[in-house]
């Protein structure tokens, strides 16, 4: 079962020379230069940069929140670059899941009625069948009627993984998902996150700047200055924050 | 601090406008209402000066009656030649006219009387004028008995001109005349003040104003150089006679002017009471907008709290805030009301008569002093509870997640249930006792108190209303939404609550008012057609007897209405052409006496009056009437009022003595198998010489009363229009601080997929819903008030309760579609958001 989703490793999102620029003049500030990357289908990505390196801005073009001022981005075989409102709109109903930092559950929700939220919006059945496996992985049967407020924030944070696979997007992005947890919780959004990618073929790409966290990964991409500077497969954690030094000296050279 | 608290306001500007915007709008209205009554007492000061222009006094008979209003306009007594001798002779009079005046209505080219809005319509001799005003513009003098001349204004609005034929309803029966010439005033106006005026050679109009000649209605004196007005008119009156009364020009014109002073005051008095119920609204929009960004603000006033600020500096800066607002509000409406009450009074000028000059629009004190007063109080204490909780936020709140904790509503509660509680026993002790002042701080105290309860009510309330429309899931968030903070919803919803309610509270009364019309037109008026006209229209009594004597015609009668003294005391009150015939067609039931057989002079009265005056069958009653000297009167009958008549009511040998001996309203009944519409097609043309009186069928009648009651309707409405839009200022000014509050839930619904049609949708739904509540309410409680007042005018007449279905349905409808539009901009707002900025908005 799993060998045959892995099979299919082709590319599920991909950014050609993609350039983005903020402010003009004397402020003027790359974020990224010509950044070109293909994100492998059915496995665990992270993006790992200092601060400023432009990593958010990366995920952020690849989903779709932000456009670009030079280069294409690719969902699937969408062409991002150039969607109007109601075609980006298509695509995040269809082909993306979010999680974010900050949870971001409707507090006016149910934990169930958060999850379903997605197809609720876009008018589609939910799989009862996919969203129990979904419910039984992220280990939250019990918490189904609660609303945000009486769950702990790693009860959240699953919440939102749920949100973000329920749909079976093309991708979930996740930007910092445990930047906001104690380590517990991180670790559990990070296996629940791992597991996803090896057991239901799920993508999904990871912003962070722990390299506890990045090592959950089957790949981590390293950004400086608005560019790719190295790659791992399958890294450690010591492997990660040597990488990571390095970059530091780097810059600090 | 003061600058922080400045700085914050400059940075959530356009937060604040919706809120100060309710505050202008109410300023305005406040300031416009003096501005209007001040211009047009000013305009019509200076009209009455002119009117007394060269008239330094006059002579007239001396009244019967005190000038009651309504009365007649022109002097009902005339004075004899003899006396415009005598005035002539008097030392010190250095020109005397006698003046020739009555009432004399033209008919326009299309067979209707030609109105004016409340100005005179009047007929005179042409002759010298003393004041030097008028200038025949075209033509010549009236000199033949068929000739008149025409005021620019009358020639104007009926579109005459020299050589046509007009016809005029005067004392005398409808007269035509060939318009000879057309004469205007001094500087080129058309009238003095909006009035028509005509003038006949001094014959006719002796014979059709007066009905006599060698008589006059006024005497006017002009004193010779070095008299005062004073001095002749105490020389004059001297020599006149205890008869007769003799006032100055200028006291002529004060008394005029205080008359409409008064009615003007009157007027301004209606108008700020509707500035006060938009100024009430005002009140609950920026008590909310402080709440709620009291609430969103809770984090940065924690960190200043936990930086040393003082509890009073916390005060201080949001009630300071609020005093900013207030100021500038009470300014910008000041200057506002200005314009409003400018354009008014060239409306009232240009649509009330044409040619009022009005003066100069001038900035009164009352107008700056109550903008100023009203504009701050109402914010200042708009704000002072929103300070007090600002005061009270904790340090520690800086460092928790910002959250908006559900406080418990049971404070909020007892205390609506105690204000409600208090109000409506207030309104109710003060209808029963008709004290205004109870009745309308009764029904504030009750709003408040309801606006308290809200809350509790918001939640049932609004689900039921939201689970109407969340057919998709927009709708659902939209519902849910609005449950969210019951308090923003329940007071954004009272602010709508109280202008339907009003509304909704007079519909009941004018629709229980119309009800009973129609019940005592079709229960106890046995009269299948009434006769009757415009305001102070008339019929000869000639024109009664040819419909008593038309075919089909089983019994006919008629009364004369007037002002009389009865017992020393000034009332309104009819004379009965014919007892037996009226206790028959008005369904009347004796209780002591009998109505036929009465004749002579006889009354008629209404047992709760007899009981009160203590008056019962065979007992005398002095009655003076507008000429003749009094009488003796006594009680005939005593019977049970119904609701069609009621009071005092005088045998037809009174006529004679009515200011017009002219009757102002008929009934008659078909005899039994004619039809009612024969018996109307037959009596309708004796009435051909008399456009201002008509002959409808009871049903025709009853629509007639209770069209005006619509106008009554359609007034307070548009009076009440301005408290609603303050309302939906509320709305708009709620769902915009939602919007900037939920901006990170909105991204993340834009970012999971969410249209931008769908967020304006989900928008939409909570606008609706909380409209819709707003209008439930409203309704509710305007059906208490309603049916409150109308039980207590139960004794005045309203004995039905009617109930106003269809516009209490419109209001409900009208509500939804405000719901609607108030979304339009926030929703629009919320639609623009950009996704990635919103979802990491702090």
């Amino acid at each position: 079962m799993t060998a045959t989703m892995r099979t299919a490793t082709t590319v599920a999102a991909r950014a050609v020379g993609v350039t983005k620029v903020y402010g003009s003049g004397e402020a003027k500030v790359t974020a990224l230069d010509g950044v070109s990357v293909d994100i492998e289908r059915g496995r665990f990505t992270a993006i790992m940069g200092p601060s400023g390196s432009g990593k958010s801005t990366l995920m952020h073009c690849l989903a779709g929140l932000d456009d670009v001022d030079g280069g294409e981005v690719f969902v699937g075989d969408t062409r991002v670059t150039g969607l109007k409102d109601k075609g980006l709109t298509d695509l995040r109903r269809m082909k993306v899941g979010f999680i974010f930092q900050q949870f971001n559950l409707l507090p006016t929700l149910t934990a169930e009625e958060n999850i379903v939220l997605p197809l609720a919006i876009g008018g589609r059945k939910v799989d009862r069948e996919w969203f129990d496996t979904v419910i039984d992985t992220v280990g939250l049967r019990d918490r189904l009627s609660h609303r945000p407020t009486q769950l702990s924030g790693g009860q959240q944070q699953r919440v939102a993984c749920a949100r973000a696979l329920v749909s079976r997007p093309e991708v979930v992005f996740a930007d910092e998902p445990t930047g906001n947890l104690d380590s517990t919780s991180g670790a559990e959004v990070l296996g629940f996150l791992q597991r996803s990618a090896q057991e239901f073929g799920q993508t999904v790409v990871m912003v962070t700047h722990d390299a506890n966290a990045a090592s959950y990964a089957d790949r981590v991409i390293f950004l400086a200055d608005g560019r790719i500077v190295s790659e791992l497969v399958e890294p450690t954690a010591e492997v990660v924050l040597d990488t990571m030094k390095h970059l530091d000296g780097v810059i600090a050279r | 601090m003061i600058k922080a608290t400045l700085k914050s306001l400059m940075a959530r500007k356009l937060r604040l406008l919706l809120s100060g915007l309710a505050v202008v709008l109410g300023v305005m209205f406040v300031s416009g209402s003096f501005v209007l009554t001040d211009t047009l007492d000013r305009s019509f000061t200076s009209l009455f000066s002119s009117v007394y222009t060269g008239v330094d006094a006059q002579v007239t008979a001396k009244p019967k009656l005190e000038g009651g209003e309504g009365g007649p306009d022109y002097a009902v007594q005339s004075l004899p030649a003899s006396t415009l001798d005598t005035v002539r002779g008097v030392d010190g009079v250095r020109a005397v006219t006698g003046d020739v005046i009555g009432s004399a209505r033209a008919i326009g080219k299309n067979g209707k009387v030609l109105t004016t809005s409340g100005a005179p319509r009047v007929g005179d001799a042409w002759g010298e004028d003393l004041s030097g005003q008028r200038v025949l513009r075209e033509g010549r003098a009236p000199t033949a008995d068929n000739e008149v001349v025409l005021g620019g204004f009358l020639a104007k609005s009926g579109g005459f001109s020299v050589g046509d034929d007009v016809a005029v309803l005067t004392a005398a029966p409808k007269e035509t005349f060939e318009v000879v010439g057309i004469f205007g005033y001094q500087g080129g106006r058309d009238s003095l003040g909006g009035e028509m005026s005509l003038s006949f050679s001094p014959a006719t109009a002796h014979r059709v104003l007066l009905g006599e000649p060698d008589t006059y209605s006024s005497i006017t004196v002009q004193a010779a150089d070095g008299v005062s007005q004073d001095v002749v008119r105490d020389r004059v009156a001297a020599a006149v006679g205890a008869d007769v009364q003799v006032k100055t020009g200028a006291e002529l014109a004060k008394a005029q002017t205080d008359a409409i002073g008064e009615g003007l005051k009157f007027f301004n008095y209606i108008l700020l009471g509707f500035a006060g119920i938009a100024l009430f609204v005002g009140t609950f929009i920026i008590f909310n907008t402080f709440s709620i960004i009291v609430a969103q603000r809770t984090k940065e006033l924690a960190l200043m709290r936990a930086m040393g600020a003082s509890r009073k500096q916390m005060m201080v800066s949001v009630v300071l805030e609020a005093l900013v607002i207030g100021v500038i509000a009470s300014v910008v409406g000041l200057g506002a009301g200005v314009g409003v009450g400018a354009l008014l009074a060239t409306l009232f000028a240009t649509f009330g008569g044409g040619s009022l000059q009005l003066a100069a629009v001038g900035l009164p004190a009352a107008a700056v002093i109550s903008s100023f007063a009203v504009g701050i109080l109402v914010t200042m204490a708009a704000s002072v509870f929103p300070a007090v909780r600002a005061s009270r936020i904790a340090p520690v709140a800086a460092m928790r997640e910002a959250a908006t904790p559900d406080r418990p509503l049971t404070k909020p509660t007892v205390a609506g249930a105690v204000l409600s509680a208090a109000g409506g026993a207030l309104l109710g002790v003060g209808l029963a006792n008709a004290v205004l002042w109870m009745v309308f701080s009764g029904i504030l105290v009750a709003f408040l108190g309801v606006a308290l309860l809200t809350p509790l009510i918001s939640k049932p309330v609004v689900a039921v209303i939201g689970g109407l429309l969340s057919w998709s899931m927009p709708g659902t968030l939209g519902r849910r939404n609005s449950a969210r903070n019951p308090r923003r919803t329940a007071i954004t919803a009272a602010a709508l609550m109280v202008g339907i309610a009003l509304i909704t509270g007079v519909s009941i009364i004018l629709t229980s008012a119309t009800a009973s019309i129609t019940k005592v037109a079709d229960t106890q008026i046995s009269a299948d057609l009434i006769i009757s006209g415009e305001q102070q229209a008339t019929f000869e009594p000639a024109v009664l007897d040819a419909v008593k004597a038309t075919p089909g015609v089983e019994s006919a009668f008629g009364f004369y209405s007037d002002y009389a003294v009865v017992n020393g005391e000034q009332q309104y009150l009819q004379a009965i052409t014919d007892f037996s015939a009226w206790q028959r067609l008005f369904g009347l039931k004796a209780t002591a006496g009998s109505f036929d057989g009465a004749a002579g002079r006889t009354v008629a009265v209404a047992e709760e009056t007899a009981k009160e005056k203590g008056l019962g069958v065979g007992s005398a009653v002095t009655v003076q009437l507008s000429k003749g000297e009094q009488q003796t009167y006594t009680v005939a009958v005593v019977y049970a009022k119904n609701g069609a008549m009621d009071g005092i009511q005088l045998s037809a040998a009174a006529a004679v003595d009515f200011s017009q001996a002219k009757l102002t309203d008929g009934f008659a009944k078909a005899a039994a198998g004619t039809s009612v519409a024969d018996v109307q097609k037959r009596i309708e043309p004796l009435f051909a010489d008399n456009p201002e009186v008509s002959v409808q069928d009871r049903s025709a009648y009853v629509k007639q009363q209770a069209a005006q009651l619509d106008t009554v309707l359609l007034m307070v409405q548009i009076l009440l229009a301005l408290a609603i839009l303050i309302a939906v200022l509320g709305v708009i000014n709620t769902l915009a601080l939602s919007v900037i509050e939920r901006t990170r839930e909105l991204g993340l619904l834009r970012a999971i997929g969410m249209r931008r049609s769908q967020i304006m949708r989900m928008i939409t739904v909570e606008s609706v819903v909380i409209s819709v509540f707003g209008a439930l309410l409203g309704l509710l409680v305007g059906t208490g008030l309603g049916v409150a007042t109308v039980e207590a005018l139960k004794d005045q007449g309203i004995t039905e309760l009617g109930f106003p279905w269809t516009q209490m349905g419109t209001y409900l409808a009208v509500a939804a579609v405000v719901g609607v539009v108030a979304a339009i901009l926030p929703a629009i707002r919320a639609a623009r958001l950009n996704v990635l900025n919103a979802i990491s908005y702090e």
